[in-house]
Formats: structure tokens, sequence, C-alpha cells
């Protein structure tokens, strides 16, 4: 089995040992110290793990910024001078955030949670737990190419966090990082070392993300167990799958305008650069001398990553939420094809919408039309999606885990996030409705929250198969209601305030006569989304004490699940089985089937059993 | 376990595998840039240039070094060690004169006018230094690999028979060869 062959070259047969010493115990580790174990780890679930804590401190701090931002929209009239003492003068001065430090806040509050959260945080944590754990595999194929990869996001991160601390400040242009703000040092306090270390960490983090997204795609399609055919996986893993085809495909479009924005930077070409009168103070002051390029370009090549890049961030939560609504409903997913096909389609479409980003740019409105229809395409198989959601839950044998209020609230923001899609993907419309709060309420009730959604039910879900104890549930339950009705009162007004034409990006809206009237509401949203914050704090001591003093798990196969997971012991070593992998002989969805509640995937087909996948 | 590329199921090794996905990765990478070049070149303000002649010779070294390649590869598995280390410091050594040619290039268009960075530079020159030159380390890297699978074949005091871990990097290099192919026609047509 090239499965067992691949562990031990690569991990030079330190780890295979369930395999040759069947009867051994699991806990048994034969040369395993403190750093091999839980630091430069070659196990793919500790490696989840580290991404999944990793992503948890960047989620933190990418919330406590949007707080500190909500604040000055919300009381833009108020002084906290408590701040000032906390913070530091180029942050806060006068107990008001400085709109220096605003710009900041914004655009890392972008980039962390985009990328160091539901990029990282999301697809490593899951892919790297869920990809050997439910193919069948010891795991992945490259376990070293797999420990870089988060180390190398490690140090993106390191990179990251250091740009908050230096003196000018962090980059401040907005996590698209359009130039000439990106390009030109001089641009803004941030454009400097900001914009310097901004670049290098995400160039870190595309590396990171592409050595991951190698493993996770040779993984499943090299390494699945005896009996596991394509259509049998289950359909996190086609999600993980699609989620890792497009970031092999796009991350390097990134990387590319990096590489050409890294020479406008520090080499003097003028790819992006052009007719810019610069106003400063002595020699660089005047017409900038970089001529011929074209800002523009730097756009396309952001948006063909960018736009996939939501999908990387939606269908591993679309993939969990499939299994999960599947096992707490006690029903196979309803049309498990049509939901590889919709993923399909999805992975495709993301490729050819990126220009639905740039409509007002100038862009060529034949052009513009082409792209509005592909945009609004994505609309049919999301629709095919939400509707298998609904038929799987319809007459259910409903068991409503933490898990399950997770996976359902992510079908609810999907739904009300996806309609105003379809208002935006029209360039007409978009006329009106284009950097306006209507952009900031569709983007983070659809990707943002609802990803966070996918993410919040894929840890209660699997914390016990991860950590070997559970949740505390009345704190799951609390934390679900306050944050799922807290995501709609902070986003739903937000379509109000963009269709009056409020723009995004702005410091202050109070001294706007157009949007005085808004006041009120965004105090309620800003006081909103402190509350929602704090309850994130809630879930972290859950998570954080569950670990160590959470309900231990007695049984392998608590939810009566069909997935392989569940039949590796409750704290599974590296190589997952203890013995043979096992062989897989049906789809993961064989729930109330021939009067049985559920079976396995490992388990032989019975000579009387009706049709079977 | 040369067998451990072909098991009962026919699957490709894993780790060759991820190479192939590596490739798609890298095309993409290039993709992105020539389309950038081809936008960019049909707007105003394009300087036209014609490519160095040291390009010509630097395409005949890199084809070479394929064929050297395929030599090693065949010399390794006839288990002909002397020869196979000859023809992987041949292949090498080829590759490290592939980018010096390369930057003789650079050198030649900025000795003649054609500024590729700083003030004064078209983007026209600036996507071959961008282009090309991410190429040449795309092909220096193939080189470091080469020469990690060479001392190898020294040092390693168990004689290793393992026939994948080559045949990745030959396939590595043989594509760099035909990325560059690419992308002098690229430049000479487009």
């Amino acid at each position: 089995m090239s499965n067992e062959a691949v562990l031990q070259t690569s991990v030079e047969g330190a780890v295979a040992h369930g395999v040759h010493h069947e009867d051994e115990h699991h806990e048994h580790h034969h040369h395993d110290t403190f750093i091999s174990k839980y630091v430069f780890s070659m196990d793919h679930k500790m490696i989840a793990k580290q991404f999944l804590i990793t992503g948890m401190v960047w989620a933190v701090l990418g919330g406590l910024m949007s707080v500190l931002f909500r604040l000055q929209l919300g009381y833009p009239d108020s002084h906290f001078t408590f701040l000032e003492d906390i913070l530091g003068k180029f942050w806060v001065q006068d107990g008001k955030i400085t709109p220096q430090a605003y710009y900041a806040l914004v655009t890392t509050h972008g980039t962390v949670l985009v990328f160091f959260v539901l990029t990282a945080g999301l697809s490593g944590t899951f892919a790297n737990f869920l990809i050997p754990l439910q193919v069948g595999a010891r795991d992945m194929a490259s376990p070293f190419m797999n420990m870089l990869s988060y180390w190398f996001f490690f140090l993106a991160s390191v990179i990251m966090l250091s740009s908050i601390f230096v003196e000018t400040g962090p980059f401040s242009g907005g996590w698209t990082a359009y130039p000439p703000l990106s390009a030109l040092r001089g641009a803004s306090p941030g454009s400097g070392t900001g914009m310097d270390l901004w670049i290098i960490a995400m160039a870190l983090f595309v590396v990171s993300s592409l050595l991951g997204g190698l493993n996770y795609i040779a993984t499943i399609l090299n390494m699945r167990t005896k009996g596991m055919s394509m259509t049998r996986l289950p359909l996190t893993i086609w999600a993980l799958f699609f989620t890792a085809v497009l970031g092999v495909l796009s991350f390097p479009v990134l990387l590319s305008g990096f590489i050409l924005l890294i020479f406008d930077r520090n080499f003097g070409t003028s790819f992006y650069l052009s007719d810019i009168f610069v106003q400063g103070s002595g020699a660089n002051t005047g017409i900038l001398p970089n001529e011929g390029g074209n800002a523009i370009l730097f756009q396309h090549l952001f948006w063909f990553l960018g736009h996939p890049e939501v999908y990387i961030i939606l269908l591993p939560a679309m993939g969990m939420v499939s299994e999960i609504l599947s096992v707490n409903s006690r029903k196979p997913i309803f049309g498990y094809m049509a939901m590889v096909g919709s993923l399909f389609a999805i992975a495709i479409l993301a490729f050819l919408v990126w220009a639905h980003h740039m409509f007002v740019t100038g862009l060529n409105p034949f052009l513009g039309s082409i792209f509005v229809l592909l945009t609004l395409l994505i609309a049919v198989p999301s629709a095919i999606k939400v509707f298998n959601w609904l038929t799987t839950l319809w007459r259910g044998n409903i068991r409503f885990t933490p898990a399950m209020m997770f996976a359902i609230g992510f079908v609810s923001l999907f739904i009300s996030g996806g309609l105003t899609g379809i208002w935006l993907g029209n360039s007409a419309l978009d006329i009106h409705l284009h950097d306006t709060y209507f952009v900031i309420a569709h983007f983070h009730i659809v990707m943002g929250v609802a990803s966070m959604f996918g993410m919040f039910a894929g840890i209660y879900h699997w914390y016990p198969k991860m950590y070997g104890r559970y949740l505390n549930n009345t704190l799951g339950y609390m934390h679900f209601w306050i944050t799922m009705i807290g995501a709609y009162l902070i986003f739903w007004p937000m379509h109000y305030e963009g269709l009056a034409g409020m723009p995004r990006r702005y410091y202050d809206y109070s001294i706007w006569e157009s949007f005085k009237q808004f006041g009120g509401l965004n105090q309620f949203i800003s006081t909103v989304a402190l509350i929602v914050f704090a309850t994130q704090i809630l879930f972290l001591f859950n998570f954080f004490y569950s670990i160590w003093k959470g309900r231990k798990v007695t049984s392998k196969n608590p939810y009566n699940s069909n997935t392989l997971e569940w039949t590796t012991p409750i704290n599974p070593g590296h190589g997952n089985w203890v013995g043979e992998i096992p062989e897989v002989h049906r789809w993961a969805y064989d729930y109330a089937k021939d009067g049985k509640e559920f079976v396995p995937q490992n388990v032989p087909i019975d000579p009387n059993e009706s049709h079977h996948h | 376990m040369a067998a451990v590329g072909s098991p009962e199921r026919g699957r490709m090794h894993p780790h060759k595998f991820i190479l192939w996905v590596g490739i798609g990765s890298i095309i993409m990478m290039f993709a992105g840039l020539t389309s950038a070049y081809i936008v960019r070149r049909n707007q105003a303000n394009w300087l036209e240039f014609s490519l160095p002649a040291v390009f010509w010779y630097s395409t005949v070294v890199i084809l070479f070094s394929s064929l050297t390649m395929h030599l090693a590869l065949k010399a390794f598995k006839a288990r002909e060690m002397p020869r196979y280390r000859l023809l992987v410091t041949i292949t090498a050594g080829l590759g490290v004169l592939f980018a010096g040619l390369q930057v003789i290039g650079f050198l030649y268009l900025g000795g003649h006018g054609v500024q590729l960075t700083g003030q004064g530079s078209n983007p026209a020159a600036s996507f071959i230094l961008v282009i090309t030159g991410l190429h040449a380390l795309h092909v220096l890297g193939g080189v470091v690999a080469l020469l990690v699978i060479f001392i190898r074949a020294y040092s390693s005091k168990v004689k290793s028979y393992n026939v994948s871990r080559i045949e990745i990097v030959g396939t590595y290099w043989h594509f760099v060869d035909i990325l560059w192919v690419y992308l002098f026609i690229f430049f000479n047509l487009i």
C-alpha cells in the first residue's frame, strides 16, 4: 500500500508502528519529544490544531480591531481616554481613534479575517484534520510539506503582527492593496514599512497555502483507502478538494501581481504607476517619474485570486455543513451527485467572474454584461445547494446539537447574503451600490459570518475527535443564539445605509447631512458588535476549558456517524488506525436505510441490502 | 521501494502527483504574468525592441540540458552510477550557465538603451526582466534539487536505488525547459 510506504519514508518509520505492532497500544510513542509532538509535528491532526489555534488568535485580534473601528463609527463624538493609555498615541489621540489608525484597523481587519482566519484557520484546520481521517490515510501525501505549510503561515503571522507595532503603523490602503497607495512608499504613513511587512507576510502566506493545497489534492486523489472511490467520498472531502484546486490555481496569480508590485515599490519599475502628482515635501514633490503603468492591471491580477478566494473561504464551510446536516438529521444527504456537481460548477465559475469587482473602473460595458451573466449563473449551483440542504432537513429526525444549530444558521445566512449577491452582480445596480455599506452587508453575511458559522459548526462537531472531550453544550447554545441574532442585527441595517448611498471606508459620517440620520443606527450596530465580540470570549473559554476539563468521550462513534474518522481510537495516535486501515464498502450517507439507523462506511454490503452506492 | 509508485491500484506516487499539481500552479503564475503582458501591450506607450541574441544561446543550452537530464535518468535506471554522476553534474552546470546567459541578456539590453528598472524604464522591458528572471530562479531551484540528489548519490551510506526522487527532479527540469521555450516564443511573437 502506497499509504504506508509514504508515511514510512517521510517520517523515517517512526510513526507507522500501528501497522507492525498491531497489539501495541496506540499511545505508545517511540521517540516523540515535546518539540516533535507539539511544535514541529508532522502529524496532520496536530498541524490542524496548530492552524486552528493560530487562526483563533487572529480571529480575536481581527475581531478586536473591528470593535475599535466600530467605536469610532458608532460614537464619533465620544472620547475614550482610557484607550489612549492602552494603545498609545499612534492609535488613539484625545480619546478618539486617529484617522490613520482607523484605516490601519480596517485594512488589517480585512486582511487578517480573509486570509489568516477564514483561509488558513478554516481550510488549514479542517483540510488537515479531516482529509486523512475521512479518506482513510495514515497522514498527508507529504507530512513534511504539511509541516512547512504551517510554519510558513506562522512566519507570515509573526510578520503581519509585527507590522502593527512599527512606528508608522501597518498598511492602511485597504485589504485589496490597490496601487498607488500600496506602490508608493510616501502615499500614506502605512505605505512604507507597514506595506513592506504586509507584502512579505502575504507572500509567505501564499507559499503556505500552496504547500498545503498541493498536499490536500495529492492526498485526496492518491491516498484513499481500499474501496473509497471518489463517489463514496463524504461531501466535506469534495468541498475541501475543490477549495484546494481553487487555491492552487489562483494564489500563484496573486503572487505574480505581488511580484510586479514589489518591483514597482523597490526597483523603480512602472507596472502599475502612471500620471501621478505627488504632493509632499522635499525631493519627492512633483510629477512622479514612473510613467506608462496601469493601476487597473493590479486589480485584474488581484481579483483573479480575490474572487476564487471567497469560494476558498466558503466551500469548506459548505462541505462541513452538508456532512453535519446529514448526520444530525439522521438522513442521507439529498442529491449527493448534485451537491458534487454544484461544487464543481462553483469552482469553474469562480474563475470567470472576477471583473464584477471592477464594474466601475471603466470596464468596457459589453465585457461587463458578460461578467454579469457569468456572475448571476452562480445563483444556479448555489440554489441547488440550498435546496438540497433544506430537503436533507425535511422530515429528518433532527438532533439540535450546537454544531447542527450553527450548520442551520449557515444555511440561513447563506440564503440572506446570497440574495443580495443577485443585486450586486448587476453592473447597472452596481453603479449605485458599489463601495457602499450594502456591499459590506452582503459580503459579511454571505462570506464572513456564514463561513465563521461553518467553522464553528466544524469545531463543535469534530471537537470530540480532536481532543477526546466534549465542549459544553449550554455555552454552545448561548454562543449560537447571541452570535446568530447579533450577526443579523449588525449587518441587516447596513443594507439600508448602503441603499441610501452611505459609502464604506469613511472615518466619520456625522458631518454629512445625508448620513446624519444613521447616527443612532450606527450606535446600535456598534453596541451589538461589542456584545457579539464578548460572546466569542465565552466560546474561547469553552474551547480551552474543555481541552482539559471537558466531559470525556467514552465511545468511538458518539454521533452514530458513518464516516471513517469515527472508526479510529478515541485519541488516535500518529497513523490514525491501530492495525489495518478499514476498507470502505459504501458511501458515507447510509442513514435510516433498510430499517437500520446508520451503517458506517466500513460495514460490508449485506446481500439482502437494497440499492447501495 | 521502487515499486511504491505503481501499487496494485495503479496510482501514481503521491510525491510525483504533488509535483504535477505544483507544475499546474507554476503555469498559472506565468499565465498571470504573460496575460498582464498582453493587457499592458495593447495600451499606449509600449516600447518595441528586439530580444538580445544571447537568448537564442540560452535556449540551446537549456534544451541540451534536458537531453543530459534524460540521459542521467537512463544511466541511473541502468545502475551506471559514474555516468549518472557525470551527467547530473553537466545538467546542473548547464542550468547555471543558462541563468548566467539570461543575466548577460539583461545587461545587453541595459547597455543598449533599453532600461529594465528605475527611472525611464518602460514596462515592456521590465516585464522581460521579471518574467525571465522569475523563470531563471525556477531553473536555479532545479539546480538546487539536482545538487541535493547528487550529494545523496555520493554520501548516502545505504545504496538507495529509489528512482522516484530523480524522476521527480527530471520531470521538473523538462518542465522549466518547456516553460522557457513557451516564454521565448511568446516574447518573439506577441
